[in-house]
């Protein structure tokens, strides 16, 4: 084996270029994982994917004429044990106003469960546009027993939402928390 | 040549019997194991295709039940993609690099023991999901969250099997770049080693880069499934999305490991036949260093569907049809060196020339499917189906049985049985296409793919599509016998077997020693 070494072009040691190539294959491994940040900045800075604007909204000085419908979409993740519904399905909102309106959802167990409701705006382009000052996606939400609530979310939609847009559906999905708990019972 | 002499004192240390197997580090030994493995993964998958083939066979549910049938299609997949091919490729590389470089073995023997005993660990795992409750995996080899972690108890099997695997490619691969880039005679620049040996090259490299990736992604799955992390979860703030990319990333450059050493052997075969050198060999090199590199900025053309900005959508369009430039280079480049060549067409050369054929098939409606466009109406059809089985099958599949027939007389030190080798070709060519040809038609009229019944007006294309999958898959029992045949004995094999035949793998006697080029030859 050594008198072979000596012989080939490259004379660099075999062990340096398993060491480099293992380096290669962690980095890989950890590159993997890096992707995760990467989608969500990517997500982010696009808008895609429906998720919301989190920087700090600020009504307009001038509220404009422009009149632009939303809608609201609720739903709930498989089996789970809710009623989730909006209060109003639509509404007609003018860019750079506030509004408030509200959800209701119900717990229809014997038991107290945790909530959390996550967003999504359609179409994504109005994604960053879409801005809420206050909603109940923004804390897990507790349900003694067979409680329900209304629960209210404060939204304002930015004047620069491109012109063609007519109509924002705003959705939220209720899952209910402790997934890796009850996954076991879940099969 | 001092082979002669070293054909002597063969075998004078390496241990008998089963031992010979279970501790070898003889590339030659380590070769045919993983060969062997192969073919039998080859038929395990391909007796789950039959099951595929014979539901299809009639509209309406006959055999399977619709579950089982998921089983089947997801299991179809991941044993012939980590199982058959993948292993096929490196027990050929096993075998011929040290050959083709002038090297006496692999750089890492040891390693290449383990890398290949992980195999059968692996697939038992695998194929043993099928007996577990809730059966095996049926989301698909994709394994898209959130339907795989509804996998029963099969699912750590699957992901832990995956890792083995991907170890067991990762560990392969490492050792075919160091033998590569330090075991060459001397006198073999790199711009001087066979096609086989570079497409291995670039190929190992992918392997190197795309594999973690994938083990990253299994591992994700894993958390979310039992340590409470969100990766893919919505409800915790993660993306179901999210899979599809990272998983992707790596799974394109996979479906280039599996067609790049194809692509190689095939660059052996045809100058070989031709009788003449290959045409453009430093632009064949540049092409498969091209297509690697590519691999990895295309990923999400196989995901076009789910949502991408405009700008993202051009992108992964217009790199995806970046790389019908270097393969077409390849294909001009094999059509050249036959062109006024004095052909013949032995067994190997008229699978070289199928795969020509039908590889092209296979990549143009590749390029069908990258017009963002038109994908939104492929996705997920019969379309799909029959584009991948076109590069893969007579794609991958016909390279490796084209390298195994060319090079089965060096191994056995016998000629193959050359009347049935042709029977064997012409029913594999002729029911490739029965089967897969007409799945482009029942794709574009709108069959989804991975659904055990259609809609009765497919009925017709569906029934010739068994009947061809039929005929196929026992035509390679044929396959199996000729080998068996060549290894029991036939007409001697001379030292450099074909006429036109060149390199240092045809300097060393039929069949090659147990040790080969222990003193190193010198390249011109």
């Amino acid at each position: 084996m050594q008198t072979r070494m000596h012989h080939t072009p490259d004379a660099s040691e075999p062990r340096w270029l398993v060491a480099k190539l293992s380096l290669i294959v962690v980095a890989m491994f950890g590159f993997g994982y890096l992707l995760v940040p990467i989608y969500d900045v990517f997500c982010e800075l696009t808008g895609l994917n429906g998720k919301t604007a989190t920087t700090a909204a600020m009504a307009a000085e001038t509220a404009s004429d422009r009149v632009v419908s939303v809608e609201f979409v609720a739903s709930v993740n498989e089996n789970a044990p809710w009623v989730f519904r909006p209060n109003v399905s639509k509404m007609q909102v003018q860019p750079g106003k506030f509004y408030d309106t509200t959800f209701y959802a119900q717990n229809r167990t014997d038991a107290p469960l945790l909530g959390h409701a996550v967003p999504s705006v359609a179409p994504g382009q109005a994604a960053r546009h879409f801005q809420k000052t206050e909603c109940f996606c923004f804390t897990e939400q507790e349900f003694e027993p067979q409680e329900g609530r209304d629960m209210p979310v404060r939204f304002i939609l930015d004047p620069d939402l491109p012109e063609h847009i007519a109509t924002v559906t705003l959705s939220y999905t209720f899952f209910a928390e402790q997934r890796v708990a009850d996954s076991g019972d879940a099969r | 040549m001092s082979t002669t002499a070293e054909a002597h004192h063969d075998h004078h240390d390496a241990p008998s019997g089963i031992k010979r197997w279970i501790f070898a580090t003889n590339h030659k030994d380590i070769g045919t194991m993983y060969l062997v493995f192969s073919g039998l993964m080859f038929f395990t998958g391909g007796a789950m295709a039959m099951i595929i083939r014979a539901e299809l066979f009639q509209p309406g549910l006959q055999f399977v039940d619709p579950g089982f049938f998921n089983q089947m299609t997801t299991m179809h997949a991941l044993v012939m993609v980590f199982g058959a091919v993948m292993p096929a490729l490196v027990g050929l590389a096993n075998w011929m690099v040290p050959l083709m470089v002038g090297a006496p073995d692999m750089a890492l023997p040891r390693m290449n023991n383990w890398s290949f005993w992980i195999l059968p660990v692996a697939a038992i795992l695998l194929v043993s999901t099928l007996f577990m409750g809730g059966g095996a995996p049926a989301s698909g080899w994709t394994m898209y969250p959130p339907l795989v972690l509804q996998t029963g108890d099969a699912f750590p099997f699957l992901i832990f099997s995956v890792h083995l695997l991907g170890m067991s490619s990762i560990m392969g691969a490492i050792n075919i770049v160091v033998t590569i880039m330090n075991m060459r005679a001397p006198g073999m620049g790199l711009l001087k080693m066979p096609l086989f040996v570079w497409t291995w090259l670039i190929t190992a490299y992918l392997l190197i880069l795309a594999m973690p990736v994938l083990a990253g992604a299994v591992t994700m799955l894993l958390t979310d499934e039992y340590f409470g992390t969100s990766f893919f979860n919505a409800a915790g703030g993660g993306d179901p999305v999210m899979f599809q990319h990272v998983f992707w990333f790596f799974g394109h450059p996979e479906v280039y490991i599996m067609i790049l050493p194809a692509f190689g052997i095939v660059s052996q075969i045809i100058p070989t036949f031709a009788r003449k050198p290959l045409f453009g060999y430093d632009s064949m090199v540049y092409a498969t260093a091209s297509i690697a590199f590519l691999s990895f900025i295309v990923w999400a053309h196989h995901m076009f569907t789910v949502g991408m900005p405009l700008a993202g959508q051009l992108f992964f369009m217009f790199s995806t049809m970046l790389i019908a430039v270097p393969t077409g280079v390849k294909v001009f480049n094999w059509t050249a060196t036959m062109w006024k060549g004095s052909l013949t067409f032995e067994t190997p050369m008229l699978f070289a020339v199928a795969f020509l054929f039908l590889f092209t098939i296979g990549g143009f409606s590749g390029l069908m499917l990258g017009i963002t466009p038109a994908d939104f109406q492929y996705h997920d059809t019969y379309f799909v189906v029959a584009h991948f089985h076109y590069t893969l099958v007579p794609g991958a599949v016909f390279g490796i049985m084209a390298g195994v027939y060319f090079w089965l007389p060096k191994w056995t030190g016998h000629m193959y049985n050359e009347k049935l080798g042709k029977l064997h070709f012409w029913l594999s060519a002729i029911f490739v296409n029965v089967t897969f040809f007409p799945q482009h038609f029942v794709g574009l009229a709108g069959m989804p793919r991975r659904i055990p019944d259609y809609a009765t007006q497919f009925a017709d294309f569906n029934m010739i599509s068994s009947i061809g999958a039929f005929v196929f898959g026992a035509s390679q029992l044929l396959f199996v016998y000729i080998i068996w045949s060549c290894v029991r004995g036939g007409e001697k094999a001379s030292t450099q077997v074909w006429e036109g035949a060149e390199g240092l793998e045809w300097t060393v006697p039929s069949p090659a020693p147990h040790h080969t080029f222990e003193v190193a030859p010198e390249v011109r």
